[in-house]
């Protein structure tokens, strides 16, 4: 393996564990352990941990932290007015084209804590410091912090259980400290897999520790990347550099909903706001199949004409079925649509859906 | 991971089981593990022609797909039915009931071409 990749601080636990490690993001990443179906299915039926130390944070902190952060990204920080409050949001350049997805904490008093995509650690952390303003502090959390996901129906007790006395589970989409087996975190009710979890904050020497500590729970199932993919397509939930990418505006690729019509002045509003004007001439939307995996790239056709590629595609391990989303023109995108995918030599039916196409999850209940 | 010697093994990672002028056609043990769990394996029917050193089919995990390259030329006379249902018998038995196709070959010398069991493990190590 290349020498110019980077390594969290589990890469040891991994190697144990006989992961198979691949290149992703510049990292050295765990893609498997046991099997990518079995960690999946793991996660819906009982609980699995992933490494995501490879994942970037930033903390913002100032009087102007607010107002910055309200220019920089689409959602409305007014709806986490409350501290330990967490929403999805979107970064957009001034052309309304999507530089991130991320998540944003209100962490603190004037203080924000950002979890952003890996691939986008550097693009994120310079376009966020060329705009801030002199007195903010803007600090690259990444190095000295890893992040570790518990995610599953038996998560939140398992976290229950190595926190003692006296916890209280954050609600959804809220952040709080703990104190997990003598570990000082961060514990987010938050993640990236359709079921009830956390996504875990720590000092990046603590790691270790904490991640053989979870695992010392016989519920819980260590897993990869691999997993980490085909959870989050089966939710719907969008993967930058496959989804959306620096091409492409929030309402094409479906997210208006991270960007409140009632919100302007942020960087993109404009552009965003005459894309919703016009409406969209391509969308990305859903597509199920009964036979053959579709995968990235992949042609699609409708009558014969290609009219798109797929964006993401793989093997659902709950519907033992291919999945896949697509951008389409705007007039072929409505759910019931035939359309057809080349798989390789085969020209295979599929019907344009709208996601998630797995709804019965320990979130859903 | 010792291969057994009761059958010849290609280079592209597919078994041969001869019996009189019947191969019956696999993938290795090897071959299931470095792809992990098998989600589609894409066969052809009988009467089907194979021609050695030429992709008969492919065969597909969650992250990947491969081809499978025949290592004898002949008819298919019969195709393994049951991997449409059920692909993760190549893992679970790669070199038994994860068999997939029978062919009436007709020129032994191609079979010179394959390995033992011993040389085919030592083909996986040094590869």
């Amino acid at each position: 393996m290349s020498e110019d990749l980077k390594r969290t601080p589990l890469y040891d636990e991994h190697v144990a564990l006989g992961a198979r490690m691949v290149p992703f993001a510049g990292w050295e990443m765990p893609v498997q352990y046991a099997g990518i179906i079995e960690e999946h299915r793991a996660v819906r039926r009982s609980a699995g941990v992933f490494d995501v130390g490879h994942m970037a944070e930033f903390r913002v902190f100032g009087f102007s932290a607010f107002d910055f952060l309200q220019r920089m990204f689409t959602n409305d920080l007014h709806k986490i007015a409350e501290l330990g409050q967490a929403q999805y949001t979107l970064m957009l350049d001034d052309e309304g084209h999507i530089i991130d997805d991320l998540i944003v904490y209100h962490s603190g008093d004037l203080e924000y804590l950002i979890i952003a995509n890996a691939g986008n650690h550097e693009v994120d952390f310079e376009w966020l410091k060329a705009h801030a303003p002199d007195d903010l502090e803007l600090v690259d959390e990444s190095d000295r912090t890893s992040l570790i996901a518990l995610q599953g129906p038996e998560a939140l007790r398992i976290v229950a259980e190595l926190a003692g006395e006296g916890w209280e589970a954050p609600a959804r989409f809220t952040l709080r400290e703990a104190t997990l087996d003598t570990i000082p975190v961060l514990v987010a009710r938050t993640g990236y897999t359709g079921e009830d979890g956390v996504e875990i904050i720590m000092r990046a020497g603590d790691a270790p520790a904490l991640w053989r500590a979870i695992l010392s729970f016989a519920e819980v199932t260590p897993a990869g990347l691999g997993a980490r993919d085909t959870l989050r397509l089966e939710m719907g939930y969008p993967l930058y550099g496959s989804d959306m990418d620096r091409t492409v505006d929030p309402i094409s690729a479906g997210l208006g909903w991270v960007v409140p019509k009632s919100k302007t002045g942020f960087m993109g509003a404009e552009a965003v706001a005459a894309v919703r004007d016009t409406g969209p001439t391509r969308k990305l939307v859903g597509l199920s199949f009964d036979n053959g995996i579709p995968r990235h790239g992949y042609a699609v056709l409708h009558e014969g004409v290609e009219v798109g590629k797929v964006a993401s595609g793989t093997f659902s391990p709950t519907l033992e079925s291919g999945i896949a989303t697509a951008y389409v023109p705007a007039e072929l995108a409505a759910v019931g649509t035939r359309l057809d995918v080349e798989i390789r030599k085969k020209t295979v039916p599929a019907t344009v859906v709208k996601p998630p196409f797995v709804s019965k999850t320990s979130l859903s209940a | 991971m010792a291969h057994p010697s009761d059958r010849l093994y290609s280079k592209d990672h597919e078994w041969v089981i001869v019996d009189g002028d019947v191969a019956t056609i696999g993938i290795s043990d090897f071959a299931q593990d470095q792809l992990g769990e098998v989600v589609y394996v894409d066969l052809p029917a009988e009467g089907d022609a194979l021609t050695v050193g030429d992709a008969f089919g492919e065969i597909e995990s969650v992250k990947s797909v491969s081809e499978l390259i025949a290592p004898v030329s002949g008819e298919i006379i019969e195709v393994n039915g049951s991997l449409g249902d059920s692909p993760e018998t190549v893992n679970a038995d790669a070199h038994g009931a994860g068999w997939m196709v029978k062919v009436r070959f007709a020129d032994e010398s191609e079979l010179a071409d394959l390995l033992s069991g011993e040389d085919y493990d030592a083909f996986i190590t040094e590869g």
